[in-house]
């Protein structure tokens, strides 16, 4: 009988390389933002913004989405949902050390605020939640034009109380637009808990509201999260609307370079949660299923270790732009 | 060559470009069935069906900021606010999201669409009815605003705001909507955002003005003109950018300028225009620069007495272009 019965990611639809490469990605987030923090201790960059612990959600939803086909509009902590989309570790480095060559900002904009245009990437700001409303005009004109395009957006359970996140959820409910809006539940609006962010303590209850699935999943899980998003970009593509996904994540780090978690969290609660790294929880599913041994793991990381490496190395030696790029870009230019 | 009033030429014109173009498409609240609430997408849901002309629900920060999506991914959104004191919701869409967004992507992402808003008092409409709003914007690189006087500058402009490749802020001022009327022609023609207009050309006194206040300037110079002053009228017509280079002209040529305007006076657009002709021709004056403006309340109150008080009015505009020609 044991045979018989499926792995979950074989029941996924999933081949081995397939879960071989999520977790490469994942590896890659938390490498490429270890290497960041590293950076910005040693005053090379100014700042960082962490997705440590959502690695699962972040990698597992952005696989079910189709690169340089569907769109996303994504939030600060996604690193892991730029990369499968297909921002290099280069690019993620150049905006770190904020050069002219950053295809996000040219450097105007602080790291981690995404957009990469061939990739269908969106800008993005720091005002929170601004994004779902994008995310819901471009599934309108997608519709208009005909095009089968499915859009991912994203936002922190705390992002969730703002207006905005309300109207998108409304306005894409009403008009079935095939949006897929996944909330990042890491428990902590920098230092407010969820107790005191989010009456009831579900956001996926709210989805009930706006007339559409709301749907909790452990975001530590990288192939339940891939499952839930797998079947909500398949029922926006059969025109059915909306959904809303709840990935329960854990913040490993510190709400930014400028935090101290310790100011605000007990220390066995950050043991607690670092307990529960995604990162371990997706190497030991390769590995209780034969798809990774100690061996291939460690070329794993020295792959990983040799991107993040030159990433770090040419990006740094990259140049600026010059002070008057300030004064470009304000309207169209010729 | 049609006869019509300003709402009509707004109507015609969103018309014309939606004929043209399948990716114009309007949005906001009661555009559908309805028309709008004064009438500005009244037929165009018959033509254009619900999905080009769209009903949203009532939430002034998803029109812009949906319509901000659309434009992101290639259409030419046109949002209504339904009226320009019900802008604010949006706000952070518009300021933080729409006038930053080819700036901060660094020219590769851009957000080409009109946002439509009725402003102005003088119908009664109280705090909430009666705003001139613009001066909250018009210090917000990457936006454009735009205010027509006419029929015919409301085709003009409104068709190049749609075809424009930013963001534009088109404030009609609602006591213009059907009290002035005239010629707009049927063919296809743009007005240039950026270029303000000389609607009377004159040699004692410069008026810069916009909006509603330009036909009451345009009656007082009329009325100045049997008492021997020749005045020259200056419509602004965009407010941002302004048209630095005519405004400079116009104050040179009389050497004395009176910029009124229904927004508050206080860090207004008359005080930018103010500071431009004094960095710019501060000795070619004959006079101080006055201003006439709306008064520093926070909104206009709604008895008529107090309303009348508030606004400007023909009176008021001759008045104050009088004392500046006998200075």
């Amino acid at each position: 009988m044991k045979e018989a019965t499926l792995a979950r990611h074989e029941a996924l639809g999933l081949t081995a390389d397939q879960v071989r490469e999520m977790y490469y990605y994942m590896l890659l987030t938390r490498r490429l933002d270890e290497r960041l923090w590293l950076l910005q201790r040693g005053g090379k960059i100014p700042f960082v913004i962490s997705p440590q612990g959502q690695e699962a959600s972040q990698v597992g939803a952005a696989y079910a989405f189709r690169r340089r086909h569907d769109w996303f509009t994504p939030y600060y902590r996604d690193l892991g949902v730029n990369l499968v989309a297909g921002v290099t570790p280069r690019e993620v480095m150049l905006s770190a050390f904020a050069r002219g060559a950053d295809p996000a900002s040219g450097g105007k904009q602080m790291p981690s605020h995404w957009g990469n245009r061939p990739l269908n990437i969106v800008s993005g700001s720091s005002p929170v939640t601004t994004q779902l409303l994008h995310a819901v005009g471009i599934a309108h004109a997608a519709r208009m034009r005909g095009d089968d395009v499915v859009v991912y957006t994203a936002c922190g359970e705390g992002s969730s109380n703002q207006g905005d996140f309300h109207e998108a959820l409304n306005w894409a409910g009403v008009h079935k637009l095939p949006v897929i809006f996944l909330v990042q539940n890491n428990e902590y609006a920098i230092s407010v808990p969820l107790t005191q962010q989010v009456a009831g303590g579900s956001v996926a209850a709210r989805g009930q509201g706006y007339g559409m699935p709301g749907i909790e999943v452990d975001g530590t899980d990288v192939l339940a999260v891939y499952g839930v998003v797998k079947a909500a970009h398949e029922r926006a593509r059969r025109g059915e609307g909306p959904t809303l996904i709840e990935a329960r994540c854990i913040r490993i780090t510190s709400h930014s370079s400028d935090d101290d978690q310790r100011r605000y969290r007990d220390p066995e609660e950050i043991a607690a949660v670092q307990a529960r790294d995604p990162i371990v929880k997706a190497r030991q599913y390769l590995m209780d299923h034969g798809l990774l041994d100690e061996a291939g793991n460690q070329e794993l990381e020295r792959k990983v270790a040799a991107a993040v490496d030159d990433a770090t190395d040419w990006a740094e030696a990259q140049p600026y732009a010059a002070p008057e790029e300030a004064l470009r870009h304000v309207y169209k230019e010729g | 060559m049609a006869v019509m009033n300003l709402v009509e030429a707004v109507r015609e014109t969103l018309r014309a470009e939606m004929r043209r173009d399948p990716d114009v498409w309007i949005v906001g609240e009661d555009v559908g069935k309805k028309g709008g609430v004064f009438g500005a997408t009244l037929g165009l849901y018959d033509e254009f069906g619900p999905q080009r002309v769209q009903d949203s629900p009532l939430t002034e920060s998803a029109i812009v900021g949906v319509g901000i999506g659309a434009a992101l991914y290639g259409t030419k959104p046109v949002c209504e606010i339904q009226f320009a004191d019900f802008i604010f919701p949006a706000m952070n869409q518009i300021v933080s999201e729409a006038a930053k967004m080819r700036y901060r992507s660094n020219g590769a992402w851009t957000v080409p669409m009109v946002i439509r808003a009725p402003f102005g008092g003088g119908v009664h409409g109280g705090l909430y009815h009666s705003q001139s709003v613009e001066q909250y914007f018009t210090n917000t690189a990457g936006l454009k605003v735009v205010v027509p006087s006419t029929p015919y500058d409301a085709k003009g402009l409104l068709t190049a705001a749609i075809r424009d490749p930013d963001p534009v802020l088109f404030f009609e001022h609602k006591g213009l909507y059907r009290a002035v009327k005239g010629e707009v022609p049927e063919e296809d023609y743009t007005i240039p955002i950026g270029k303000a207009d000389v609607k009377r050309d004159g040699t004692d006194i410069t008026v810069i003005i916009y909006g509603k206040v330009v036909h009451f300037c345009l009656e007082a110079a009329e009325l100045l003109a049997r008492e021997g002053y020749s005045a020259l009228v200056l419509d602004l017509r965009t407010l941002l950018p302004l048209d630095r280079e005519a405004i400079v002209a116009a104050a040179r040529k009389t050497g004395k300028v009176l910029i009124a305007h229904e927004a508050g006076k206080t860090h207004g657009v008359g005080a930018e225009v103010a500071a431009i002709i004094a960095e710019e021709c501060l000795f070619d004056l004959d006079a101080p620069i006055r201003r006439l403006c709306g008064p520093d309340v926070p909104a206009m109150p709604y008895a008529g007495p107090m309303e009348k008080f508030y606004m400007l009015s023909t009176e008021k505009c001759l008045a104050a272009m009088r004392e500046l020609a006998q200075f």
